[in-house]
């Protein structure tokens, strides 16, 4: 009976649009629903992987699985960097992920530089062979790129894995938007002081422009960090590979040992993890912006 | 300026452009050149290459192993590119929805762009593991039996696809977001007025919309797919039997494993070329379809 007086009401209250309210709060219902419903199962991969990597041999096939193992089994990250150099992968990628990240974002920086502010014959033509490279896929400079490294001898070495990707057109472009974005009268200002080219890049340019950049930097972290073919074709020897072929390699060998390559697989997702949470919006707007994923 | 003579502004100019110049031409447009002549010969790298014109080219397109890898690429587009635009659409509308917590959603979304590939493939082949992976035995709990997933070949192509749709979804969805965050909401409040319905409001202003980010999101992910390869070696390595055999799957097979540096780039610029005139395609059928506010 005490419903009674709020009954007729949630019927007769209306909106706006003349929608009664109980509409909207289905909907709004219905909507949430299906976000809880679609997180999880977006998440549920990620939750099985650390799952898994937590259970111990004897508990890993029996049915129904269990999504909660116990007894818990941590042990199996000690396991599986015994077995395999998986610190020795983590520091390769880290330290490959860190060189190149640092040469693509200078150059870059330099070119857009170039792009944006020098005056030079030649220079949009210039642009737009640095832009049509874009379009070639990885896939046609993948042979002559390995024969070049086996002609210089670096095939299988740090060099060679990184030297490829020491040059980012993508970044070039990007920053070149940023720096055409920047208002100019601090430049002129400084050039009517004595400034050169380089002080005004290095002093006003680039502190300028340092949300564009770091925009950049995680993108090219993140591209590293996750890159997997030409890393797979120029390293063969374990303590050169980074953690995408690294894990491959141990799936391949350990192809039934699932507690240890999803703790593997649990360790290489921890820092991208680390990044995106720092720096999400960097990250989105990165990934946004080139359109190309992972 | 004062004192700037010629030689100090080239030597300007140098500083700047050089750093990423050398390396490009270095890594990147002298591969490209060199890929186009390699493309032309017959090498292994033991022996010496020999020139033998467009030999290659017409192997490669005669070649079964090839043609088979060329049509599985087609279904996976087929399967992946409706499911991947789909989902992404219906995750971007219901983040879209003014409701609390939706940039936690949006987040845990996104979480496996982010991801390497490696990584969700050795996941998701875990997940489908025809005798002990959870999703059979989900299945199972429910009475269907799973399939054989990437042991069987009839199943091995959908379980990449169910994958690779999984990825990608969080970045289709962050693209459709954009766009559907750039509609004047006068729209719809005008909508409303004329009496249209969620349905009629959804096709009628949104969809028409969208339509250039759409455009967008189905050009690089289209891009993408033609070039798929990480997520195939690590499932399946293009089995069982080649049957997900891709297109760069089999680039990489006759480069790195078979020696046969010409045969390989010939497929490369077939897949190339291939790429290039999908994406001509799509930019003269966008005036279809497409509509720029």
């Amino acid at each position: 009976m005490s419903d009674a007086p709020f009954a007729p009401r949630a019927t007769a209250h209306a909106t706006v649009s003349g929608r009664p309210t109980a509409t909207r709060h289905l909907w709004r219902a219905v909507a949430y629903l299906a976000l809880v419903v679609l997180a999880m199962a977006m998440l549920f991969p990620f939750a099985w992987m650390v799952a898994t990597s937590l259970t111990s041999d004897a508990q890993l096939f029996v049915t129904p699985p269990q999504l909660i193992p116990s007894p818990m089994e941590p042990d199996n990250y000690g396991r599986v960097a015994n077995l395999f150099p998986l610190g020795r992968f983590l520091a390769n990628s880290l330290f490959v992920a860190a060189i190149s990240t640092t040469l693509q974002v200078t150059t870059s920086a330099l070119a857009a530089y170039a792009f944006s502010r020098l005056r030079f014959r030649g220079r949009d033509a210039l642009f737009v062979v640095y832009l049509a490279t874009l379009m070639v896929p990885m896939q046609v400079t993948i042979v002559p790129l390995f024969i070049e490294m086996r002609y210089l001898g670096l095939v299988n070495s740090y060099p060679g894995l990184l030297l490829p990707g020491i040059v980012s057109v993508f970044g070039t472009f990007l920053l070149r938007q940023a720096f055409l974005a920047l208002p100019r009268e601090m430049e002129e200002a400084a050039f009517i002081d004595g400034a050169g080219h380089w002080t005004v890049f290095r002093r006003i340019v680039v502190p300028l422009s340092l949300p564009a950049m770091a925009t950049f930097a995680i993108f090219a972290f993140m591209a590293s960090w996750n890159a997997f073919l030409w890393p797979l074709v120029v390293i063969s020897s374990q303590d050169l590979m980074t953690l995408p072929v690294g894990l491959s390699n141990l799936q391949g060998q350990y192809s039934t040992a699932w507690n240890l390559v999803m703790a593997g697989a649990t360790v290489s997702v921890i820092p991208i993890l680390v990044v995106y949470v720092l720096a999400q919006r960097y990250v989105i707007r990165g990934v946004t912006l080139s359109g190309i994923k992972g | 300026m004062v004192g700037d003579s010629g030689w100090r502004r080239t030597a300007t100019l140098m500083v700047f452009i050089l750093p990423s110049l050398i390396p490009l031409i270095m890594f990147t447009l002298g591969p490209m050149a060199a890929s186009a002549f390699i493309s032309l010969l017959r090498w292994d790298l033991l022996r010496p290459a020999r020139f033998i014109g467009l030999t290659n080219y017409a192997n490669v397109l005669s070649d079964p192993d090839f043609r088979a890898a060329v049509m599985h690429t087609l279904v996976f587009i087929l399967g992946y590119l409706p499911l991947v635009y789909l989902g992404g659409l219906g995750l971007a509308l219901l983040v879209n929805q003014k409701l609390r917590g939706s940039s936690f959603f949006r987040s845990a979304f996104f979480l496996p762009v982010v991801t390497s590939w490696v990584v969700v493939a050795l996941v998701w082949r875990w997940l489908l593991n025809p005798q002990t992976g959870v999703v059979n035995a989900a299945l199972g709990a429910v009475g269907i039996a799973g399939p054989g997933w990437w042991t069987d070949p009839a199943w091995a192509l959908p379980s990449i696809i169910l994958a690779s749709a999984w990825k990608d979804l969080g970045f289709v969805m962050v693209i459709l977001l954009a766009g559907l965050q750039a509609i004047p909401t006068e729209y719809y409040e005008a909508g409303e007025v004329d009496g249209a319905g969620r349905w009629a409001r959804f096709r009628h202003i949104t969809m028409p919309l969208l339509s250039s980010s759409s455009f967008f999101v189905l050009v690089i992910s289209l891009i993408n797919s033609f070039q798929v390869f990480d997520q195939v070696w690590v499932m399946t390595g293009g089995g069982p039997a080649g049957a997900s055999s891709v297109v760069v799957e089999q680039i990489v097979r006759h480069a790195f494993s078979y020696n046969q540096m010409g045969y390989a780039s010939a497929m490369s610029w077939v897949l190339f070329a291939a790429i290039l005139v999908v994406t001509v395609f799509q930019f003269r059928l966008q005036r279809r379809w497409v509509n720029y506010v």
